[in-house]
């Protein structure tokens, strides 16, 4: 069985905050969720399945269920860190084709900046031999972002590019953090946080949160809304496997992005336009490389001079100005890269950073930590005529 | 030396013997009877083959580094977050000690240096794996 054609995206919602003091983090979910809905012209009865992660508090899809008020015949709670939410959409249509469920409501919210937040579940088995090392994202993405460096000479301008070309988008989007257009000076002069990355390198702080909507094509093609159809997906995760397999320069996205493109029948040549996961500017080179944007040890060449920047680049990504410069909620940038996607499709994005007729985009993301242990999630998403 | 709290590891079954080992300044890594593969960390079941076959070993400690990074900022930065390859086969995940963090590069051949961890209550806890350059 296929997943090509077999769901479609009716309704996505970013939340415009993106500091939240005084709200609770199942508020924000459940306006998340409100607004997905009243975006694609449901209710929440008409909601049989819910999908959440563990940015969900308390007991995940038992406690949200509840309290959002759905009746559902199907949940899941898929965790595989920030890009959870693309792999939803795929996990959401393969409940859909299998008749597990019609309407499937996906949501995240966090607030990283008001209280503090669990990142993550104690007892993992590599936690006695890493938790002393005191890695965090910055140096992780940073070991990879060196390692590439000196395989392939990749240098902090090229990486600088990345931000340039998504704070650019960002100006023209009223709700981002950084809505300030920055130049490859202002990048690599910014302070170095973990070498090689500087701060302006890394990606927002955000509370906030986002949802969608996946249905079936029957019940999307009642709707007044431009039918966003599900072509592909692939998923993968990628680990040092007991030390002998420690590759820091590829992710797992080299896996399911192929995997994607081959179940959506295109190339990443007949893309229009890419959302790509974007923690830190490094995230974005892998991906690129891994996805077949370009060869691999060719993304500083490739993203270099605006090549990401919409109207004048050949790719353009992250039109809203990403997880880099206008949303990372709750430290997971996977469904702000899906509604970008679902904008573009639409033809909804700001119309500074519009891709002339937008028909099919990529939604692609890393989750968990990309010098440890992470996966990766791809979608192929297409506009029906 | 950093002044972060370096978080003691907690001991269990499956690994009591690297924590012992370290303690006498040797490193342990498990190796698999049944395909021969070396693994880090510690697993009782092989990772590459799944076999219940495995059994210590005893690394000599040395290899180069894969790919670091130093943290600038937060509690007890500078320090160096390094993958180093052992001349054994596995990649491990460490913290390298040098006068001079600057000086240390993908390629540089490095060797253990046991560090004490910060015991939960007082004193000193487990030994911890760091690495520092060898000079080779
Ligand atoms: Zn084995």
């Amino acid at each position: 069985m296929s997943l090509r054609n077999a769901a479609c995206i009716a309704g996505a919602f970013e939340h415009p905050t993106r500091l939240a003091p005084d709200m609770t983090t199942p508020q924000l979910h459940a306006e998340c969720a409100a607004g997905a809905l009243a975006d694609a012209g449901l209710s929440l009865s008409d909601v049989d399945g819910y999908f959440c992660a563990t940015d969900a508090p308390g007991f995940g899809p038992i406690s949200m269920i509840d309290y959002l008020g759905l009746t559902v015949r199907h949940t899941d709670s898929t965790e595989m860190g920030g890009c959870t939410y693309i792999q939803h959409v795929a996990h959401a249509a393969q409940a859909i084709a299998t008749g597990k469920c019609s309407v499937a409501l996906i949501t995240l919210a966090g607030r990283p900046r008001s209280e503090a937040v669990q990142r993550f579940r104690p007892g993992a088995p590599e936690s006695a031999f890493e938790q002393w090392v005191g890695l965090t994202n910055h140096t992780s993405y940073g070991m990879c972002a060196g390692r590439h460096m000196h395989e392939f000479g990749t240098t902090s301008e090229q990486l600088a590019w990345i931000k340039v070309a998504a704070s650019h988008h960002a100006q023209h989007n009223p709700h981002a953090m950084l809505p300030k257009v920055v130049t490859v000076e202002d990048v690599v002069n910014s302070p170095t946080i973990a070498d090689p990355l500087h701060r302006l390198d890394c990606c927002v702080t955000t509370d906030g949160g986002g949802a969608l909507v996946v249905v079936s094509p029957e019940i999307a093609r009642t709707l007044n809304r431009p039918v966003i159809s599900l072509l592909g997906a692939g998923e993968a995760t990628k680990g040092p496997s007991g030390g002998l397999a420690l590759d820091l320069t590829t992710s797992a996205a080299a896996q399911s992005g192929p995997r994607a493109f081959e179940e959506a029948g295109v190339t990443p040549a007949d893309i229009k336009y890419a959302s790509i996961y974007d923690s830190f500017t490094i995230t974005v080179l892998l991906q690129l490389e891994d996805l077949g944007f370009c060869a691999k040890g060719e993304g500083g060449k490739f993203v270099a001079d605006g090549n990401l920047i919409s109207g004048s680049g050949k790719l353009p990504f992250n039109t809203d100005g990403g997880g880099l410069c206008n949303n990372h909620p709750m430290f997971r940038g996977g469904i702000t890269k899906v509604i970008e996607a679902v904008r573009q499709l639409r033809g909804e994005a700001a119309p500074a950073v519009q891709v002339p007729n937008c028909d099919l985009a990529v939604a692609t993301g890393i989750g968990g930590s990309l010098g440890a242990r992470h996966g990766a999630a791809t979608i192929i998403l297409e506009r029906q005529s | 030396m950093s002044t972060r709290k370096l978080l003691a590891p907690q001991p269990n079954p499956e690994t009591d013997a690297f924590w012992d080992g370290l303690g006498e300044g040797v490193l342990r890594i498990k190796t698999c009877e049944s395909c021969g593969q070396p693994h880090y960390y510690p697993r009782h079941i092989c990772p590459h083959c799944g076999s219940e076959k495995t059994r210590w070993l005893e690394s000599a400690g040395c290899g180069e580094i894969y790919s670091l990074s130093v943290m600038r900022r937060g509690e007890g930065a500078p320090f160096a977050v390094a993958y180093v390859t052992l001349d054994e086969g596995p990649a491990l995940m460490t913290n390298l000690v040098a006068d001079d963090l600057d000086t240390l590069a993908i390629g540089q051949r490095v060797r253990l240096a046991p560090q004490a961890s910060d015991a939960d209550t007082v004193g000193d806890g487990p030994s911890l794996p760091f690495f520092t350059p060898s000079g080779d």
